[in-house]
């Protein structure tokens, strides 16, 4: 049986603790008697007949009729699926949306639908190369429906292919791919890695046009979402996506939703002693980290990055379920709560993130700055329920190298995001009023983002709004390790050691706060009460 | 007299070359640059005045000379050896006293004994410069680089009355000492004109912003209507500066092209803007610089080139694919305004030194025995925090006077 989570009190005899720090790690000693430590659960078993529980799934779906009932020869059927932006590593083949669309296309071809789309639903993200679609489809899917135009990705600038379902009771506007709007049925195919993911807001962004989308990822909703992965009545993005989600139901196409959630076995060996808990390294675990640390620091940051992306995690399958959207959604929830959940007793001073080299935001490329900043108050620090870990006012202590540094294919409008919008301001609100249509309306992105590989132009803009509650519940954040100039042009203090971090923290909580740090990976949801 | 002069002496100009490589200033010791005693220049013709020095500026074509950076073409049009120093303020004795001058120190025509290629001509105006090499006065396209007239780096040298501007009684040495790279500015701000006619909201671009990109951005602000100037600056205070005289958006160097991109709506292709600035001022000069100015102007668009250059190395393809303009920006003259009326860039450059302040460029001020510093100091300038270091001639100057750069 696998170990649940738990909160460590550090002690003087608790080792050091494991810190990312982007492409490699630190050791870094907390305080004893006044620091804790949150471990996440162990991974939880993998289902042992995946393709079977996915085939049950599909013909015993939740408040539906099973998949195979509702297809027919004539029909037109789209099938849309989760981008490259998870899951987090990369899987090992075959990746959990190949083996579902098969499934799905199966019983089509069994039916005899031959008029089948298949969408990668990117939202804003940037589109996907022809080598991470083999990734995530296989290449018999490539090869089969890519030459013919029958695979494809979602274009959110595309006014042609866009269609208006209808308006909410708030006057928020749905607009979705036309070619999903005008199917007779649309099924979904999700990787559930993060709460905050899947249901209503599978299809209402990962299909949406920016119109639709500006609705909700906007600074004065994201400093509103006080909970991005607990309870979705506090989280006013969860709010709009939900009332959109009614109106694709009163008025949209024929859905039938596919979740699945993983495990958080997410690191193969020898990168497996990242996982395992300090205090029960052995001896080739440490020599593991110390080979692997040194190497690591005498390469180039190129190097190492190549070397992390190219990382197939072992993670695995513990649950599908399918049917309606709402319904298969609130079971996804238990399976994902069921692996990452862990209940933490009351709130800290200062929170400890170690900011690892990868983010939803760059798969196969660059944690920019910009990056570190959602990836640390957008991802890290709303991996909790109820209640903030760190208390209002208190200190976020990140730790990554935050160079200068941009993928220029990925993210060009970044760039001009850190080099205009940030010396001007570091407000989501302020910012967002007076530079997203500047970069909303910016041709060239257009281009970019429609052609070749690049995240939209407002995009820099959404990481930015996923750390707005973040960034104004601390009272401070401090990077260690990172480039000073860089990290002032975020707005944040720079520090070069641990000890230097909690020297400037003092100022902002006293002398001997609590500190608690999150251990990552794996992924957790800290249940604070 | 005692005067700082420069004379071609091979060996040293080689080593000046190879030691600014590695210490700024290093030339001012080993290089062709020398305190000397030297009689005071004789006057050639009616007409010609003695000026007594007050300030006078370090150029960077100043510095060029003693680093031995100047380009050979440079041989024939100034004549050895000769007292450096054309940004100056000083004074003429007549009978009623002192008179405050500033000088336009290119040797015109009128200064070389020539008739003016047209009435009221300036003394930078013409299309034909055999005058610069002939007529009463040794090789020398201006005072500075001129054997028979002296320099400013010196107590006192001549002019022509052609060459002579009288200043307000409110204007400061301080602020005088910067009209001529004012003009210089002007000019060059000027010469975007053409092809920002008729044009709604053009963009200029300013890459460089030492004293010369800094006059050029004063002199777009004033002179040229509607412009949006974006800048591409290398040190803090440069930015600031920049800023103050009427820049809409000035960036780091290295982020001029994008921040072009985002104000003309451009695409990147390769490293070329596929449109981009109508106008580029370069006020830098090197390979690199014409090399980006060219890539961040717009088809048909002009690249104002007002840094010296020497020998560059860039690639024409896209000049040549782009029809882009590549216009040289020496000195001043008479400017045609964009409204069509006629003035004299000194005219202009007397006014915006005046209105604007321009001592809050002069960051620095030197005796003249102390040259070894000033020189260092002002080859180091922008790292130093300072804008434009000078000779201080005036009587009271005997110590090193150094004030804030901004």
């Amino acid at each position: 049986m696998p170990r649940p989570g738990f909160v460590l009190e550090v002690d003087r005899s608790t080792p050091p603790l494991l810190f990312w720090r982007g492409e490699n790690f630190s050791l870094e000693k907390l305080p004893a008697g006044r620091s804790r430590v949150i471990y996440p659960p162990e991974p939880l078993p993998a289902i042992d007949d995946i393709d079977g529980a996915i085939v049950h799934a599909l013909l015993n779906p939740i408040d539906s009729d099973p998949l195979p009932a509702q297809l027919f020869p004539g029909m037109k059927l789209t099938i849309a699926f989760d981008d490259v932006s998870l899951p987090l590593p990369k899987m090992q083949s075959p990746d959990t949306r190949q083996r579902v669309i098969e499934a799905v296309l199966d019983m089509a071809a069994a039916a005899g639908v031959d008029d089948v789309h298949i969408i990668a639903a990117l939202g804003l993200h940037r589109r996907m190369h022809e080598y991470e679609l083999r990734h995530a489809l296989g290449d018999r899917i490539y090869d089969a429906f890519h030459p013919r135009g029958m695979l494809y990705q979602h274009d959110a600038e595309d006014h042609d292919n866009l269609a208006v379902i209808g308006t909410t009771d708030h006057g928020e506007v749905l607009e979705i791919n036309k070619r999903a709007a005008d199917s007779d049925l649309v099924v979904y195919v999700n990787i559930n890695s993060v709460p905050m993911d899947g249901g209503w807001k599978s299809i209402t962004t990962g299909l949406a046009s920016y119109r639709c989308l500006s609705v909700h990822h906007n600074g004065e909703t994201l400093q509103n979402t006080r909970s991005l992965m607990g309870h979705r009545k506090h989280s006013a993005l969860h709010t709009s996506i939900w009332r959109l989600g009614q109106v694709l139901r009163d008025h949209g196409p024929k859905l039938f939703q596919i979740e699945t959630t993983l495990n958080t076995d997410m690191f193969p060996k020898p990168f497996d002693f990242i996982s395992k808990r300090e205090w029960e390294w052995n001896a080739k675990d440490r020599a593991t980290f110390l080979a692997t640390s040194k190497s690591l620091n005498r390469m180039p940051v190129r190097a190492a990055r190549k070397i992390f992306h190219s990382i197939e995690s072992p993670h695995q399958m513990t649950s599908i379920q399918a049917g309606e959207t709402g319904a298969v959604h609130e079971r996804t929830l238990e399976h994902v709560y069921r692996q990452q959940l862990v209940p933490v007793e009351g709130q800290t001073d200062i929170l400890t993130l170690g900011i690892p080299f990868v983010c939803p935001y760059n798969p196969d490329g660059i944690m920019n700055p910009i990056l570190v900043m959602c990836m640390g108050l957008g991802y890290l620090f709303n991996m909790y329920r109820n209640k903030p870990l760190v208390r209002e006012g208190g200190v976020i202590i990140m730790t990554h190298p935050t160079y200068r540094e941009f993928h220029p294919v990925h993210h060009p409008s970044y760039i001009d995001f850190f080099e205009q919008v940030l010396p001007d301001t570091t407000d989501p609100v302020v910012m967002g009023h007076k530079w997203e249509k500047q970069y909303a309306e910016d041709e060239w992105y257009r281009h970019l983002y429609r052609t070749g590989n690049a995240y939209h132009g407002v995009h820099p803009f959404y990481a930015w709004y996923w750390g707005a509650h973040g960034q104004q519940h601390a009272g401070k954040i401090i990077i260690v390790g990172g480039d000073p100039p860089t990290v002032r042009r975020l707005g944040f203090t720079p520090a070069s050691t641990m000890d230097d971090a909690f020297e400037i923290a003092s100022d902002v909580v006293g002398r001997a706060p609590t500190i608690t740090h999150l251990h990552v990976p794996a992924l957790l949801v800290a249940d604070v009460t | 007299m005692k005067a700082l002069q420069v004379d071609r002496k091979l060996g040293r100009l080689g080593l000046a070359r190879a030691m600014s490589v590695l210490s700024p200033g290093a030339a001012a010791r080993i290089g062709p640059l020398e305190m000397v005693t030297i009689d005071p220049p004789a006057l050639p013709a009616p007409g010609w005045h003695r000026v007594h020095t007050h300030l006078a500026g370090i150029c960077g074509s100043d510095l060029a000379t003693v680093e031995g950076h100047v380009s050979p073409y440079f041989d024939d049009w100034v004549s050895f050896p000769f007292v450096p120093g054309h940004e100056v303020v000083g004074h003429i004795d007549t009978p009623d006293g002192p008179r405050r001058v500033v000088i336009e120190p290119v040797l015109g025509h009128a200064a070389r004994g020539f008739p003016l290629p047209f009435e009221g001509a300036a003394p930078g105006d013409g299309n034909d410069y055999a005058h610069l090499a002939t007529g009463r006065l040794e090789p020398g396209i201006q005072i500075g680089f001129c054997n028979s007239t002296c320099g400013a780096w010196a107590p006192e040298f001549i002019a022509h009355e052609s060459q002579i501007h009288d200043i307000p009684d409110a204007m400061t040495d301080e602020q005088a000492v910067m009209v001529e790279p004012t003009a210089g500015g002007i000019h060059a701000a000027l010469l975007t004109w053409p092809v920002l006619q008729g044009i709604d909201r053009p963009v200029v671009a300013v890459l460089g912003a030492g004293t010369m990109g800094l006059c050029a951005i004063a002199g777009l602000r004033r002179y040229v209507p509607g412009v949006r100037i974006v800048v591409g600056a290398r040190y803090p205070h440069q930015m600031a500066i920049a800023k103050l005289l009427g820049a809409d958006e000035v960036v780091r160097s290295d982020e001029l092209a994008r921040a072009v991109r985002r104000a003309t709506s451009s695409h990147m292709v390769g490293d070329h803007l596929s449109g981009g600035a109508d106008a580029t001022i370069d006020a830098v000069g090197t390979s690199a610089s014409i090399t980006d100015c060219l890539r961040i102007t717009r088809p048909r668009g002009r690249v104002v080139l007002m840094g010296m250059p020497a020998e560059v190395t860039v690639d024409l393809t896209g000049l040549w694919h782009r029809e882009t303009q590549l216009v040289g920006a020496y000195t001043y003259g008479t400017e045609t305004m964009p409204d069509g009326s006629r003035v004299r860039t000194f005219d202009l450059a007397i006014d915006t030194a005046h209105s604007l302040g321009f001592e809050r460029l002069l960051s620095a001020t030197y005796p003249l025995d102390d040259y070894h510093d000033a020189i260092a100091h002002a080859a180091a300038a922008g790292r130093r925090g300072a804008v434009k270091v000078a000779f201080d001639l005036r009587p009271r100057a005997r110590t090193r006077t150094e004030k804030a750069s901004s």
